[in-house]
């Protein structure tokens, strides 16, 4: 059947089998490979995308379902080719990764959490990312990625402006 | 060592990981975003039986489906191609990719299923009947020794798949002569390191070149030497391509039945054809469990807490085939006395065949296992003299000046000071202060303990234990290589020969080769030639890649820079020692100067200014050996690993004892890797194999009832660690360089994963010493800690 999606602000229509998940129809429909399968049973988070700003686990959503809604993959974070959003930056300069496998997910996990909480304690992250499984870093160089980043993007947030930018706004 | 550490320009600084860019934006390339035109797709229909004879198989129903292609059995592609590679001289233990004639565990592969989708293929699976007639099993390591146990392989006639027993120095003579023994039986469950990529292999075959193409999510040595040996083809008729992103492995990702498998259908079928595990296929059948090991060990010491011997007896299930895991019983012999100055030892390994799935390679082989059998016995000694568990270690440490240390099996240990290690972490923790925090807890109302684990990280991964276990391979050699290319505009590119599963190799070539040149590293490119255009590799096994790639690209470097002053001095009319080379420049001192671009346009365009006999351009290559290694066994001993990496573990943790829940409070770890190449990502492997380690101590089980059924198939039922069960971890350096590497550097790949086992298990032992239990298995699920808690509560339980 035909699906009508928003990905990552654009619209984009594929006929599918309507038992078809999210994630293989991002992946299969329009190779938007930064979208991983780990376990298919809605544990380990590697599937993570954002629906209307909510982490959901794409493996466990049938493509159908997101019709209407704004989703948005790691390959809608960054602001340019070849250009990293603040979050990505973070996760670079801690190392927050090593084989990269649940990276995608894991930053958006952490993406919709600053989105809104601006200033997340060490608890407040390990609960945002507690639905990521990583297997190689023990998650530490993640939490400072992400408390790296929380302090950047608070600090890049003009000061006579806080009003009119949302996520501040949004977190008071 | 090669290079003083007083003037590191970029080695052991804090720079990003190159590699990290790609991945934080999605653009990886794993095996499964390889999509190649025409590509179809496998999926596997697993035997329900543990043990079975196969009758029939009808795959009529399945065939007749719109877009299923093929249904492949094992006795087709046992015809079609020749047994895995075994480690052991068992030839009879017959291993194929599908199950021929029988199905040897619950969840081995009987039948693939080729159709356009994966989804199709798994549709059509369901409609394959096949018919079993059930056969006995065994499934527990102790009953598969036993001589009249059901062999899971009649033709090998038994389940032994090794028995051979060590003896290291005058063990009778140390124990007889020692005041104090004891005995005690530790088991390791069977976990694995469990990738949150599961394996995924494409392959394609060209008729017209006599060509198979594969990506694979691999992580093994001699990869395409298996694949040409199994397929029966020349071995140049292989290209993998080692561009591909691996999603994690540590150590398991060695699908070489599933590349068989595809391989053989690619040729068959004519279409490049793919096979990706999903989470069921891998933990059920993708042959990727580890050890499953029980330790009887017995100690001789005295009342000095000083252990003179031991009596070690490993029993390991390796489940259905023998593969590789044999091996694992043969690494930890390599500090098979951790690091303790025992004077002998005897070692008893024992590897039996079950209705288990298979093993595969774990991070550590088997070394994690043997550091928890090895340190449970210090605890025991420390409690048996009444001494202090941090002092019994001190004791029987091998001192700092004793390195180099030969230890009864025949390795020497290359350098240490653990004595030192343990005081900067003590100091760091100030002990006395979390032995108050623990007497608060319980005096609270909880129970709570301190761990201690004090062991080493063999590295540089040799592969001595496999002539030291079978007599037939005389392995003595386990290179790595690295080239060096600038090209004629002066930039420079190495290649490297391995696929990566997120060690950081890119980083690690070019902050070496950036050091040595002088020259910015991030300018470099780093790629991965095809395995044809390779030089030799044994992939990142064995933590040797900071070692033996790190080596080879240090060598390279050198060679590189050599020619280059050559060049210089040749232009001077001086002689090779009268020029010094500065970030990429060639000058007399206090006189001429050549820099980079002229000296490479001299080696690139100027055949008529370059010193007689030298080859034009600018490339060099270096295969490198093994430090150390080079020597066959004798009388049961060999050098095993070259480095040796020291950590020491101490972790304080509480439990609520209504509920059985371990809280680690705080986990502080001592880890000297001597040189540290790449600080992030050092500390990346520690946090990450303490967290791994946690797992096993705790969490992880592949766990098969008596029916001979495997339990824990998902995330659900095996779990993996989230961020809420991984506490902080403080991590204490030292550096004690080791004098057989270029820069002092040790391994870490399987860094904390080596002691987190016995500090949990021993902080748990230590929080309910008091109710007069212990817990002598791992993993110590929450469950079984409640319910022995409970059970030594009668009165309270009662209430």
């Amino acid at each position: 059947m035909k699906v009508d999606l928003r990905i990552n602000g654009v619209s984009r229509t594929a006929d599918i089998e309507p038992r078809k998940t999210l994630l293989d129809v991002l992946r299969e429909n329009f190779l938007l490979n930064g979208t991983h399968a780990g376990c298919e049973h809605g544990v380990c988070g590697a599937c993570t995308v954002l629906i209307d700003g909510e982490p959901v686990r794409s493996c466990l959503m049938f493509a159908v379902q997101a019709d209407g809604y704004e989703i948005t993959t790691i390959e809608g974070l960054a602001p340019a080719p070849g250009e990293l959003s603040v979050i990505q930056d973070a996760f670079c300069e801690t190392h927050g990764l090593q084989c990269g496998y649940c990276t995608p997910g894991m930053i958006l996990s952490a993406h919709a959490l600053l989105q809104r909480n601006v200033t997340p304690t060490r608890e407040d992250i390990v609960e945002a990312i507690s639905g990521n499984i990583c297997r190689c870093t023990g998650y530490g160089q993640i939490i400072e990625a992400v408390q790296f980043a929380a302090r950047l993007r608070l600090a890049n947030t003009p000061r006579q402006a806080a009003q009119t930018d949302k996520s501040v706004a949004e977190a008071k | 060592m090669s290079a003083d550490p007083a003037t590191f320009r970029f080695v052991s600084t804090n720079r990003r990981v190159r590699e990290d860019r790609r991945f934080v934006a999605g653009h990886g390339h794993y095996v499964a975003d390889v999509a190649l035109e025409g590509m179809l797709h496998v999926a596997v229909l697993p035997s329900q039986h543990p043990a079975a004879r196969i009758d029939s198989i009808d795959a009529s129903a399945a065939l007749a489906m719109p877009g299923v292609h093929y249904v492949l059995t094992g006795d087709e592609l046992a015809a079609a191609t020749d047994p895995l590679m075994n480690g052991l001289d068992t030839p009879l233990v017959k291993r194929h990719p599908l199950a021929v004639g029988q199905t040897r565990y619950a969840g081995e592969w009987v039948v693939a299923v080729v159709a356009d989708s994966r989804a199709l293929a798994e549709d059509a699976a369901e409609k394959v009947v096949v018919d079993y007639e059930p056969l006995p099993f065994v499934m527990h390591a102790e009953e598969a020794l036993q001589p009249d146990s059901p062999p899971v392989h009649a033709a090998h006639g038994s389940n032994v798949l090794l028995d051979r027993t060590f003896v290291w120095g005058e063990v009778e003579k140390h124990f007889a002569e020692s005041p104090r023994h004891l005995s005690f039986r530790v088991t390791w469950g069977r976990s694995s390191t469990v990738p949150i990529e599961t394996f995924g292999v494409v392959a394609s075959w060209d008729p017209w070149r006599d060509m198979l193409d594969v990506w694979a999510s691999i992580q093994m040595p001699k990869y395409p030497d298996q694949i040409a040996r199994a397929l029966r083809i020349p071995a140049n008729n292989v290209r993998v391509h080692q561009d591909v992103d691996v999603g994690g492995s540590y150590g398991v990702k060695r699908g070489i039945k599933q590349t068989v498998l595809v391989a053989h259908l690619a040729r068959r079928l004519g279409r490049p054809v793919r096979l990706i595990e999903d989470r069921l296929d891998n933990m059920g059948g993708g042959d990727a469990h580890g050890p499953d090991r029980i330790f009887d060990v017995d100690l001789a010491f005295n009342d000095d807490g000083i252990v003179k011997s031991m009596k070690i007896r490993a029993l390991d299930n390796a489940g259905a085939y023998a593969g590789r895991a044999p091996f694992q019983l043969g690494k930890p012999i390599g500090a098979i006395v951790g690091p303790y100055r025992m004077e002998s030892v005897q070692y008893r390994a024992q590897s039996v065949t079950s209705n288990k799935a298979v093993q595969e390679a774990v991070r550590g082989f088997g070394q994690s296992p043997t550091n928890y059998a090895i340190e449970t016995g210090i605890d025991k000694v420390a409690a048996a003299t009444g001494l202090d568990r941090v002092e019994v270690r001190r004791r029987n440490f091998i001192r700092k000046e004793q390195f180099p240390y030969l230890i009864p099996s025949g390795s020497t240990y290359d350098s240490g000071d653990y004595h030192t290690v343990v005081d900067k972490v003590l100091a760091h923790i100030d002990f006395a202060a979390m032995e108050r925090e623990r007497d608060r807890l319980r005096g609270s109302g909880l129970l709570a303990g301190i761990g201690i684990a004090a062991c080493l990280e063999p590295s540089g991964a040799n592969s001595s234990f496999e002539p030291l276990l079978n007599e037939k391979n005389t392995t003595t050699t386990w290179m790595d290589s690295c080239r060096i290319v600038v090209d004629g505009l002066g930039f420079v590119t190495i290649t490297i020969h391995n696929t990566s599963s997120g060690q950081g190799h890119e980083t690690l070539v070019s902050t070496v080769v950036g050091e040595v040149l002088q020259i910015d590293p991030d300018l470099i490119r780093v790629v991965r030639p095809d395995s044809l255009a390779c030089l030799p590799s044994n992939s990142p096994v064995g933590s040797r890649m900071a070692i033996m790639l790190g080596g080879a690209a240090f060598h390279a470097a050198q060679k590189l820079r050599t020619k280059l002053a050559r060049i210089g001095a040749h232009q001077f009319g001086v002689g090779e020692d009268g020029v010094v080379y500065a970030s990429g420049g060639v000058g007399v001192p206090g006189g001429k100067q050549l820099g980079w671009a002229e000296l490479v346009n001299i080696a690139h365009r100027n055949y008529h200014l370059l010193p007689e006999g030298m080859e034009p351009g600018l490339e060099t290559t270096h295969v490198m050996q093994v430090p150390t290694g080079g020597t066959l066994p004798k009388d049961g001993r060999v050098q095993m690993y070259p480095c040796h990496s020291f950590e020491f573990h101490v972790v304080l943790i509480a439990i609520d004892p209504a509920i059985g829940k371990p809280e680690i409070r705080r986990y502080v770890i001592g880890h000297d890797c001597g040189t540290v190449i790449t600080p992030h990502i050092v500390k990346g492997m520690t946090l990450g194999g303490i967290a791994h380690g946690l797992g096993a101590a705790l969490l992880e089980e592949f766990v098969y009832n008596d029916e001979g059924q495997l339990i824990t198939q998902g995330f659900m039922d095996y779990l993996l660690p989230s961020a809420h069960e991984v506490p902080a971890v403080e991590i204490v350096h030292h550096c004690t360089p080791s004098p057989f590497t270029v820069f002092g550097q040790k391994g870490s790949g399987e860094s904390g994963y080596l002691g987190a086992p016995a500090a949990i298990s021993g902080a748990i032992n230590d929080s309910v010493a008091s109710l007069g239990i212990s817990f002598n298995k791992l993993p110590i699920r929450i469950s079984a800690i409640g319910d022995a808690i409970a059970a030594a509560q009668p009165a309270k339980s009662k209430e």
